[in-house]
């Protein structure tokens, strides 16, 4: 592809990974999709409006379709893919599993990084601070009942206080 | 509410998990558009950016010298049938002489990155004339304007003419109620990989559909190869509500594959998926009830007109859908209906969740409550004194036999406890403008609502409605096999609870789900529980029956006399003979069983015939706040009963039920493609609102359990009626909040304050 064409180095998920002869244009969410194997975001707006492709970028949340790959070689990335240790889950993905949180399942790795990063910063949520901290983050299939549930489980259980 | 999500075995009546939720937490299930292959291309389609034009020319010359780009297709490179359509074959694959709706598929590429196709599609040029769109229904009706398709600008009409035809009520109320185009908004978009066989003999598809079968046909005509030769798999899907039962870029990745001979993934944008699906027919319905003084209903006039945008799609069958309902869950002898489903220059609309029966609900719920006013009688009590009862009829002449407790789900709606009233402490979140601030809490004002519903499950008017499934057990191992397609909705969790239920058998599996076996049909219509639940149910029974034969067999027993139980074989008496674990060991059963619904019959053209299959009750009431001077609304709670028949899985139920209830909502306060002169205005996430966490209700389910006599399992589907009066329902919340006659959804601020 003759395009504009850049080679960079991206750390995500604590390892250094080459991205070559990348144009650079591309989204953080495609370069992470398309280049480096982690298909875990997802892409449902690419317009920073559903949450779906949603990984940590120097701990915080943000929209992987709004940033450019190339401008992220400084950032500590983060995905879904991190979460967990890849055979047992996290309290919070083994909470959706068992709560009925996911249908399709195409908003949920979004929905798993949003409610991880939300507990990383108020490890006990009030409901409203729960549906404000998820209100980026659609979900098409749900109605959001059972993935507030999920969230109260994860919390109950982080915090030793059951419901 | 806290759902209980284990038991000991995963039977059927338990919350058994989804087996594909682990994946699918830790980002490893792989969706359509999560598809890769070595060498692969992307594809992408130039779009019509008018809503009705001829093509005069087509240069694609500039796109073929991108470098990068390997194939460029127009309509003259379609090998086969250059049509494909759902019920009529009437939309071309790529436009050759005319667009017709803003969006038409007209130009294909493949290149080697999503940026080169983009390149390329802007150097195609193509030569419009510019054509006056027809946008109004009305001149489709009354054929003052110029076929726009050679089958015509009317697509189907339809009346019902029941009983007395002059009849006029000792009350009488009409009304005018208008729907905007809602969009399925599935979450992940349209997306494929197609892998051509060597020599371009046949291809195999991945792809996000409800039904790989009918997409098979469809495709395998239009590449001019021979079904055989189209193999479907079925990609992970990211949501449906019916938005992929038509075709989208199936053909198109195909063609592309195919010419390119290499592996090519189309996904669509979110932009271009509100262009590249079909969605909820946009509605005007007047409706004239006529009831004694008392509030019995004795007639319904009503005339139906619904836009099917420029093809076909299923728009006979969602306005036969609308017309049949119009009566709703009530008993009505008398009836005068006039139906038209037309063909405009808008959005093509086909197949969304409550299919033609979510329009209908609207108007005869908005008439009920006026009715009730009328009347002088509660909204709770005009619906109970007409509630629909098993062996009443419709007002196509057809009786209902199913189960049918509407009066029942209606009491148990009642029942629920009402939300706490708003008080100083209430979080500014919840209430109508929420963060903005923008209300004065002392002013808002809260009202409560009332819809109830009925609907059609399955297919209808004789369609031979089936579903296949097989299931094999080896070594005290079941795997099942079916192309019922998983959109998210759970029958990968339902067929294993049936296998252990029949076969006392844990450890089950799901095969591809692929064409590589008959039919399963839609997943749509709330028909798959039924259907290939049926289906699963039936194979399984057949590989029981086998199993009890052969231990018979070796034990010298009559089979008659064992069955299972448990996890056990016993006999008459109920003493295990031996689990069957240990009666299959080396040993395989395999059975296929194909299951149909109870026959369904056309309707004459007065419209009477028993044209549908089997009915499903529903009740919702809604609480609602309302800030008057903004005209902005928070939903506070849904009340529901559903009629299920029997809770085969608690947990998929309530989120069947709350996913319904909230896409309801949307389309009472918040969904709709805005379509001005034939263009779409709003196709993105950002301008077509859909509910967030924020906006969701509580919601407060119950179910009324009446086993349907006609079900396999006893259960009636739950996909579609949570959906449905959910929308009614609020509106009239709105309308007691406020007092303002809504009669358009969505109700938008101004509807409100202005
Ligand atoms: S894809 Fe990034 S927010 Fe929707
Ligand atoms: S589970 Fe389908 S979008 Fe959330």
């Amino acid at each position: 592809m003759s395009l504009e064409n850049q080679s960079y180095t991206l750390r995500v998920n604590n390892k250094s990974l080459d991205v070559q002869d990348a144009w650079i244009g591309e989204s953080l969410l495609y370069v992470l999709r398309e280049r480096l194997g982690m298909p875990g975001a997802k892409g449902a707006c690419e317009q920073g409006e559903c949450g779906s492709c949603t990984v940590l970028l120097d701990g915080e949340a943000v929209c992987s379709c709004l940033v450019l790959a190339a401008a992220a070689t400084d950032a500590d990335i983060r995905t879904v893919e991190s979460i967990g240790d890849g055979q047992t889950l996290s309290d919070v993905q083994q909470a959706f599993v068992e709560s009925g949180a996911v249908q399709c399942g195409f908003c949920t790795p979004g929905l798993i990084v949003a409610v991880e990063n939300l507990l990383t910063h108020n490890p006990r949520p009030t409901e409203m601070q729960v549906k404000e901290a998820l209100s980026g983050n659609i979900c098409r299939c749900t109605g959001y009942g059972r993935i507030f549930d999920a969230v109260s489980v994860a919390v109950a259980r982080r915090t030793g206080v059951s419901q | 509410m806290s759902v209980k999500t284990r038991t000991r075995r995963d039977i059927l009546g338990t919350s058994a998990l989804r087996p594909d939720a682990v994946p699918k937490v830790q980002g490893k299930f792989a969706f359509s558009s999560d598809l890769w292959a070595e060498n692969m291309l992307w594809g992408a389609t130039l779009r019509s950016p008018h809503a009705y034009a001829r093509i005069v020319s087509i240069d694609t010359t500039a796109a073929w010298k991108i470098d990068g780009v390997e194939c460029v297709l127009t309509h003259e490179d379609v090998p086969g049938k250059p049509t494909y359509g759902l019920i009529a074959s009437d939309q071309p694959v790529l436009a050759r002489d005319f667009v017709r709706y803003m969006g038409e598929p007209v130009v294909l590429v493949a290149g080697d990155h999503p940026e080169t196709c983009r390149r390329a599609l802007a150097a195609i040029k193509v030569e419009y004339e510019v054509l006056e769109p027809l946008v109004d229904p009305e001149k489709s009706i009354d054929l003052s304007v110029p076929p726009i398709h050679p089958d015509g600008n009317l697509i189907r009409r339809q009346q019902i003419i029941r009983g007395d035809q002059s009849l006029i009520g000792e009350v009488v109320v009409e009304g005018n109620y208008e729907l905007g185009m809602q969009d399925q908004a599935f979450l992940g978009t349209e997306a494929a990989l197609a892998l051509p066989d060597p020599g371009g003999t046949g291809v195999e598809l991945y792809v996000a559909t409800q039904w790989l079968h009918e997409d098979r046909g469809q495709i395998a005509a239009c590449l001019n190869l021979p079904e055989d030769k189209v193999r479907l798999v079925l990609g992970g899907v990211g949501g449906a509500f019916g938005a992929r039962e038509d075709i989208s870029l199936q053909v198109h990745s195909c063609l592309l594959a195919l010419r390119t001979s290499r592996p090519v993934k189309m996904q669509y944008s979110r932009q271009e998926s509100f262009f590249g699906h079909v969605h909820r027919h946009p509605a005007r319905i007047w409706m004239r009830h006529h009831a004694t003084k008392d509030g019995r209903l004795l007639r319904v006039e009503a005339r139906v007109v619904m836009d099917g945008g420029a093809y076909a799609s299923t728009s006979s069958a969602v306005l036969i859908n609308a017309v049949t309902h119009v009566q709703g869950p009530y008993k009505c002898e008398h009836a005068t209906v006039d139906g038209y489903a037309v063909r405009t220059n808008n959005p093509p609309c086909g197949a969304m969740r409550g299919f033609g029966v979510v329009q209908a609900c609207f108007a005869h719920e908005g008439q009920m409550d006026k009715l009730a006013l009328a009347c002088g009688i509660s909204p709770v009590d005009i619906r109970l004194i007409n509630a629909m009862e098993t062996g009443d009829r419709l007002i196509t002449g057809q009786t209902i036999l199913n189960s049918a407790p509407v009066a029942q789900c209606i009491r148990e709606t009642a029942e629920i406890p009402m939300p706490p009233n708003m008080t100083n402490d209430t979080d500014v979140l919840a209430i109508p403008g929420g963060s903005g601030l923008t209300a004065t809490p002392s002013k808002i004002r809260r009202g409560i609502g009332w819809g109830v519903s009925i609907k059609n499950l399955m297919y209808s008017e004789g369609f031979d409605d089936f579903s296949t499934a097989r299931c094999t057990v080896e070594d005290g191992r079941v795997s099942l096999k079916f192309a019922t397609s998983e959109v998210g909705q759970g029958f990968v969790t339902l067929a294993p609870q049936i296998a252990r239920t029949v076969l006392g058998l844990d450890e089950v599996f799901i095969e591809t789900i692929d064409t590589g076996i008959g039919s399963a049909g839609s997943t749509s219509a709330s028909r798959q529980t039924w259907m290939s639940g049926g289906a699963v149910n039936g194979a399984c029974k057949l590989v029981a029956t086998n199993i009890i034969a052969e231990v018979a067999k070796m034990r010298g027993l009559d089979p008659s006399t064992l069955q299972i139980q448990g996890t056990d074989i016993v006999d008459l008496s109920g003493n295990a003979v031996e689990s069957v674990v240990a009666a299959t060991k080396g040993k395989r059963f395999s059975e296929t069983y194909e299951f149909h619904h109870q026959p369904t019959g056309e309707l004459d053209e007065n419209g009477q015939g028993d044209c549908h299959t089997a009915f499903a009750f529903v009740a919702h009431r809604a609480v609602v706040d309302v800030d008057p001077d903004l005209g902005l609304v928070k939903v506070v709670q849904i009340a529901t009963a559903q009629d299920v028949g029997r809770v085969l899985n608690p947990l998929s139920l309530l989120g069947q039920v709350e996913g319904g209830i909230a896409q309801g909502l949307g389309l009472a306060v918040m969904e709709e493609i805005i379509v001005e002169n034939g263009r779409v205005r709003n196709p993105s996430f950002t301008d077509y609102l859909l509910p967030t966490a924020l906006d969701a209700p509580d919601v407060i389910a119950r179910y009324v359990e009446v086993p349907d006599p006609y079900a396999p399992l006893g259960a009636k589907g739950v996909g579609e009626p949570p959906c449905i009066s959910v929308t009614p329902a609020i509106v009239a919340a709105i309308r007691d909040a406020t007092g303002v006659d809504l009669l358009r959804v969505p109700v938008r601020p101004q509807d409100i304050c202005l």
